[in-house]
């Protein structure tokens, strides 16, 4: 699991860079996805997968935004690459297989998985987005006075 | 051509000289206020900035620089914005920015440049300066992005379950994928083309490196490499828009990520029933 959570900070860096983010913000943007896979991996053990996709989200999407104000940037930077992880790219590559192989059962049923736990990805980062600016501006504050 | 004629006359009507030279100047500040506030519009939108940080950022330059009756209305290709009151010039300008890449670099600096402008910084002529200079910050170097393209397609292979083969088969593909997104999908083709190309391509090559040997799961390497068309950027910010209340920018930037989801999964299928075709079955 180290292994796995270790490759999700590097992809997290690596894709964090094609989007141009500047580079005194990979190591912020790596811990973040880093994390965000944490809690997935922690959280399907107990939880349906997209239930463990909303949590993790929601982890990500909370961490984003602490370092945004922190960092004083915009909150994108740090939650289009965490979030990275998370989308369902392994549920497109499955679903156009089954259908070639003509396990329509099996398609339905990964395209589904799928779009669930978009939908799910969508949630995390609507119900964090709700949450308003003052909470994090104590944060920023508290840090800040350390 | 109507419009200023009928302000000169009334400009004539209304004051002598000093006064009309005054009022020159001031309209001709406002429309420079409003040139440069639509600049960092442009900048942000174009960058990949949510359409509500663009409106706010055109709003605090227009209000720090004086120009009360500014207004922007920003779709996620375009920005309109007008300026006029009783005591402010009339000003409208509409400008179309297409879709193109993601820099987030950019819409970073245009955000600390905000910030700095707040605190009186900046007089409007060296805010239009710094926006210039950001305008024309460097890209990430070709050969960067082609080898960040193949890390990550590693990376993501083995978070999906990929041993070391896999990786290695992976990195190459996601090297090939981006060397094509930059130099024939990006600049000659369309999205819809574009991505259906990438996924037949990602498949194709995966297969071959599975075929010779190289590589064990062809499942984890495919997943792996298609990682870098994944339209994370257009679905985050479609999601943070519709959230923000800006339904038509928000359902567009949805719509192109929803696009670019079927059409990989289309030149993954694409590819797979093509080499089934040859070989009788799906390698695997």
């Amino acid at each position: 699991m180290i292994l796995q959570i270790l490759a999700a900070m590097v992809g997290t860096v690596a894709f964090s860079l094609l989007f141009g983010v500047p580079r005194k913000y990979y190591p912020y943007c790596g811990l973040i996805g880093g994390a965000g896979w944490l809690v997935y991996s922690l959280a399907v053990r107990y939880f349906e997968p997209e239930a463990a996709a909303l949590l993790a989200t929601i982890v990500i999407m909370l961490l984003s935004r602490a370092a945004a104000v922190w960092q004083r940037c915009p909150a994108t930077i740090f939650m289009i690459s965490g979030i990275f992880p998370l989308v369902p790219g392994a549920g497109i590559y499955w679903t156009s297989y089954y259908i070639v192989t003509d396990q329509l059962t099996l398609a339905l049923h990964t395209g589904y998985e799928a779009v669930k736990t978009a939908v799910a990805i969508v949630l995390g980062i609507v119900f964090v987005f709700e949450i308003p600016q003052q909470v994090f501006r104590g944060l920023e504050r508290k840090e800040a006075g350390e | 051509m109507q419009k200023p004629r009928g302000r000169d006359a009334g400009k004539h009507e209304a004051s002598k000289k000093n006064g009309h030279d005054f009022r020159e100047e001031k309209e001709n500040r406002e429309k420079e206020v409003m040139e440069t506030a639509l600049l960092a519009g442009h900048i942000l939108l174009e960058n990949g900035a949510e359409i509500s940080r663009v409106e706010e950022t055109f709003d605090r330059i227009c209000r720090h620089y004086g120009v009360e009756s500014g207004n922007a209305f920003v779709l996620s290709n375009g920005i309109f914005i007008t300026a006029g009151s009783e005591r402010e010039g009339y000003f409208a300008k509409v400008q179309h920015i297409p879709v193109s890449g993601t820099h987030l670099n950019r819409v970073a600096a245009v955000n600390q440049l905000s910030r700095e402008m707040e605190e009186g910084r900046y007089t409007i002529g060296q805010l239009k300066q710094a926006l210039e200079s950001i305008k024309a910050m460097p890209e990430k170097k070709k050969s960067t992005r082609i080898l960040a393209s193949g890390v990550g397609s590693a990376a993501f292979c083995c978070l999906f379950g990929g041993d070391a083969w896999d990786m290695a088969a992976a990195l190459f593909a996601g090297l090939i994928l981006y060397g094509y997104v930059l130099f024939i999908s990006g600049p000659h083709l369309s999205r819809i083309v574009g991505n259906i190309g990438g996924g037949a391509l990602v498949t194709f090559l995966c297969t071959f490196c599975y075929l010779f040997g190289f590589g064990h799961h062809l499942n984890f390497m495919i997943i792996g490499s298609i990682m870098p068309l994944v339209p994370g950027v257009a679905f985050t910010n479609g999601i943070r828009d519709i959230a923000d209340g800006d339904y038509i920018s928000g359902s567009v930037r949805m719509l192109d990520a929803l696009l670019v989801f079927f059409c990989i999964a289309i030149g993954v299928g694409m590819a797979f029933s093509l080499l089934k075709g040859l070989m009788g079955g799906i390698p695997l």
